[in-house]
């Protein structure tokens, strides 16, 4: 269980780890935190020829509260933005959602944009992100571009990123108080069997799932309330096409979307 | 840029519980492997080289890191800490170490170095941690023998015993 050879980059700036993320693309992978990608190489699940190393360039560690939004730089660590101050304010759902990612050992190195990256179909993180709505910033050499949390989550550990791109950060809209979370996981840190996330809308509410379908997956309903709502949950948690495997069976995560469903929509929508 | 060639090893040069050390390292080598066999600081166990059982857990400039998940060329300028810079001197143990060995916090051991380490970090910043809170940080941590009831009453024991005596200011850890 040890990594085959590559070369290792230690980016001093933004633009050498573009630059060396275009020459090799596909062939290089950017090390952030390490909490995902090292065990991959470990296992050999990922054999890169190139790793860039993000964690000593400064201006990507950085938190930028603006109205209405929260922009979260690539390298910023998990750890990091649990301890903003003001986290609970701008971030309700994060501030609430992020002690479920991992534990204190693993969120000390581990960053946001990191797991967003990474699109593991359990994670906290990118479920947040499409329960809120963000988007994330991707730079290429002379390219920026935009995508849309619903977008970029393509499949299970796959994304709209380009081999070539860098997440430069995420934004995540802010202010909601009205968000609730919960989460069912064998221990607490462990991936999470069934992760749910409510956000208040305008006109209802969104209730995002994270942990059956392959990608976190959100719906926009109106004010459901007794057998309407019932009946969307129910539905909804057979769209997400659970399936059995060693953590718990298809059933048990159904009876879980539904029954943490129809808790957190009736405490947002109170 | 520093860019290190995967076929070439390179010098680190780094702080290992107060004293500078180096070694030589190729980029694929990780921290754990390069504790042990290039330094010789066997004191950081390996269990599962994946992030998932603790027993390679350290501190790197302050904060926890698994070392299994860490490169050894990453570290480079840091400051490390790892269980053998626990004891105050070569025959005595420190509070929390001690607090161990009083409850049998530990059988075999396997898992102690690195449960150490994250329970050394937490007190520091956390002098009065709540059990819950000694629960969740052990979450971190997988012991195979003991069982987490002792770990988390030595816990709670140093956390007291370290209190008193910041109250009659001793800074002896
Ligand atoms: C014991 C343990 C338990 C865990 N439990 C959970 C959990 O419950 N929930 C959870 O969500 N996660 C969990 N994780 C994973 C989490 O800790 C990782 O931090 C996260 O998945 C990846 O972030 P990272 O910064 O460590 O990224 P890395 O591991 O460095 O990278 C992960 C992937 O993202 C890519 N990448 C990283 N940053 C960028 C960027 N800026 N631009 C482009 N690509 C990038 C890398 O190339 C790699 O493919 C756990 C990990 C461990 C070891
Ligand atoms: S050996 Fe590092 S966490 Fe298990
Ligand atoms: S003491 Fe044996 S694994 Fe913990």
């Amino acid at each position: 269980m040890k990594p085959a050879a590559f070369d290792y980059v230690r980016a001093e700036t933004l633009g050498e780890a573009i630059e060396v993320l275009a020459q090799h693309g596909g062939d290089a992978r950017i090390i952030a935190g390490g909490q995902s990608l090292m065990a991959m190489l470990n296992m050999r699940l990922a054999r890169p020829k190139v790793l860039i190393d993000i964690m000593r360039l400064r201006e990507l560690d950085r938190i930028d509260s603006t109205s209405g939004s929260v922009k979260i730089g690539a390298g910023v660590r998990q750890a990091a933005l649990l301890a903003w101050p003001e986290l609970a304010t701008s971030l309700p759902l994060l501030s609430k959602a992020l002690p479920w990612t991992g534990h204190a050992q693993t969120r000390s190195r581990g960053t946001v944009c990191g797991s967003l990256a990474h699109a593991d179909p359990s994670a906290e993180l990118p479920l947040a992100l499409v329960a809120l709505g963000g988007e994330l910033h991707l730079r290429s050499a002379g390219k920026q571009r935009k995508v849309a949390a619903r977008e970029f989550f393509a499949g299970m550990m796959a994304t709209a990123r380009a081999d070539d791109e860098l997440i430069e950060a995420v934004s995540f809209p802010s202010g909601n108080a009205r968000c609730a979370f919960r989460e069912v996981a064998r221990r607490h840190g462990d991936f999470a069997i069934v992760a749910c996330a409510a956000v208040a809308t305008k006109d209802g509410v969104r209730f995002a799932v994270g942990g059956v379908a392959d990608v976190p997956t959100a719906r926009d309903w109106p004010r459901l309330e007794g057998s309407a709502l019932d009946d969307a949950l129910n539905g909804f948690a057979h769209e997400l096409d659970a399936r059995d495997d060693v953590h718990a069976t298809a059933r048990y995560r159904r009876d879980l979307v539904r029954l943490i469903g129809r808790d957190l929509v009736r405490e947002v929508l109170q | 840029m520093t860019r290190l060639s995967s076929a070439q090893r390179h010098l680190v040069r780094f702080t290992l519980n107060g004293k500078p050390v180096q070694g030589e390292a190729e980029p694929r080598l990780l921290l754990t492997d390069f504790l042990r066999q290039t330094i010789g600081a066997t004191g950081t166990h390996v269990g599962c080289e994946h992030g998932v059982c603790g027993a390679c857990t350290i501190t790197v400039d302050g904060e926890l890191a698994r070392a299994c998940l860490t490169l050894a060329v990453q570290i480079d300028g840091c400051e490390l800490r790892t269980v053998e810079g626990l004891a105050p001197a070569p025959d005595r143990l420190g509070v929390l170490q001690a607090a161990f060995r009083r409850n049998h916090a530990l059988q075999c051991g396997f898992c102690t170095a690195g449960i150490l380490m994250s329970l050394d970090h937490y007190l520091r910043a956390h002098p009065k941690p709540s059990e819950a809170e000694i629960r969740d940080l052990l979450s971190g941590h997988l012991c195979r023998c003991t069982g987490y009831t002792p770990i988390v009453q030595a816990a709670l024991e140093a956390a007291a015993e370290l209190a008193e005596l910041s109250r009659s200011d001793h800074r002896d850890v």
